[in-house]
């Protein structure tokens, strides 16, 4: 049976039905189209579907849907300003070129506001330690880690 | 068109513990209790467990959060997520061995969801949290439909996957002894070997504590991971320490030796049954600096 689940997504008022057995990620995805975050591994090892659910970085292919009840969600269609341009993280992804095949890049992003808006000046050590629950197999990683401490100033 | 590959279940958001612990016993084995969801969602979509009802169990208030002050026990919700219980800055300072373990479940992201009961009760093996809530003598709370009940941790893990709760049972929550005070020095660490420096599971870990008084070792828990079908409590290990003064090196050889001996490891991708015995050694001497030092 499907239920009825009132959330705010992005800072918009958001209802969906849904299985009890859809995760977040097939919501937003299939449900409300917002095909940002991407399913990698489908088993929290990779973070391309990284999210912040309540402030808290989380993979939405490990939450379920419902849980998501009097929510609030934030994914990468939500961090540019509505004004128009980017957000200074992507600003910054692509000036350092921190993205080839862009898979993981909605993840990386999402996960390094979550690091910036808990601690904006963070060391390189501490870039890595906190995006290592994020995967790429293209960049090595280096001009992500160089990207996100470009904004961190 | 997407096809959801979880086993289709109903939901349940429970408030008490009397609601959660009903349904479970209603369903037995067929519900399943949701805290962090970064284990039993991945199972329940993997087909490797199965699930009539999921019962939501983080919205039980007695389940989430912390209850401490200084210089007490500490209480911690079974579904009270790692980076709340690590993020607690004078928690985390009052209990850095259990911090050893905490800061490393999974990734950032898994580490916002990821429950301490969870972790107990997936009763995996390599759980980098349980060696060191034995280090402790750490108890865990279970509520029940005839009554509740306490076990300690180091007799919750009884095969991989396989932890002590009943039909019907739900671990409330987990509750760690005052660490010793006046002339008795507590320290605790945890360590655990791994090929990469982040995000990998253990090929042999251990938690050790040590209450030292006047220069000697008057108490000692050495418990290792992922070296036995559970966690293990190497006692010949322990009782070598018991006694010993805090810079006794055959103490410590000894220890370690026994350490291997209890190890019980077999041979897997991980890493061989004899680098394993090895590690199990090793773990549990630096393990064991570290409680010293923390003790001192």
């Amino acid at each position: 049976m499907k239920t009825q689940v009132s959330t705010t997504i992005n800072n918009e008022p958001v209802e969906f039905l849904c299985q009890p057995n859809e995760s977040l990620l097939e919501v937003l995805r299939n449900t409300l189209s917002l095909t940002g975050a991407k399913e990698g591994c489908n088993n929290g090892n990779c973070g391309a579907c990284s999210v912040i659910l309540n402030g808290v970085l989380v993979n939405s292919c490990c939450v379920l849907a419902v849980e998501t009840e009097g929510a609030s969600v934030t994914t990468i269609e939500g961090i540019a300003p509505k004004s128009g341009g980017l957000h200074p993280i992507q600003q910054a992804f692509l000036e350092n070129a921190a993205l080839q095949c862009g898979i993981c890049t909605p993840g990386f992003i999402m996960a390094s506001k979550a690091l910036l808006d808990k601690n904006p000046h963070p060391t390189e050590h501490e870039v890595r330690y906190w995006l290592a629950g994020n995967l790429c197999r293209c960049t090595g990683y280096d001009k992500i880690v160089k990207a996100v401490l470009a904004v961190a100033g | 068109m997407y096809i959801a590959f979880m086993q289709a279940f109903d939901y349940v958001n429970a408030t008490t513990i009397e609601q959660a612990v009903a349904v479970m016993y209603r369903e037995g084995d067929m519900a399943k209790p949701l805290a962090g969801g970064t284990d039993i969602i991945v199972q329940l979509r993997e087909g490797r467990k199965n699930a009539k009802v999921v019962v939501n169990v983080k919205n039980i208030p007695r389940l989430a959060g912390l209850d401490w002050a200084p210089g007490g026990a500490l209480t911690i919700g079974a579904a009270t997520p790692m980076h709340l219980i690590y993020g607690n800055a004078p928690i985390a300072a009052a209990f850095p061995g259990l911090m050893d373990a905490f800061s490393l479940v999974g990734g950032t992201a898994i580490q916002g969801r990821a429950s301490l009961g969870g972790n107990l009760c997936t009763a995996s093996p390599a759980g980098d949290t349980i060696p060191a809530l034995i280090a402790h003598n750490a108890v865990c709370v279970i509520a029940g439909t005839s009554g509740w009940r306490e076990v300690e941790v180091e007799k919750f893990c009884v095969s991989p996957g396989r932890n002590a709760l009943q039909r019907g049972e739900l671990l409330v929550e987990i509750r760690i002894p005052a660490n010793a005070t006046g002339a008795q020095k507590f320290g605790a660490a945890y360590l655990r070997f791994i090929p990469r420096n982040e995000m990998d599971i253990a090929v042999a870990s251990a938690g050790v504590s040590v209450v030292l008084e006047g220069g000697k070792i008057v108490k000692a828990r050495v418990a290792l991971g992922a070296v036995g079908p559970t966690p293990i409590v190497a006692i010949e290990a322990e009782k070598a320490l018991i006694g010993a003064a805090v810079d006794d090196a055959k103490a410590v050889a000894a220890a370690m030796a026994a350490a291997s001996t209890a190890a019980t490891p077999i041979s897997d991708m991980r890493g061989t049954l004899a680098q394993r015995k090895h590690l199990a050694g090793i773990m549990t001497k630096r393990a064991l600096e570290s409680a010293i030092s923390r003790a001192n």
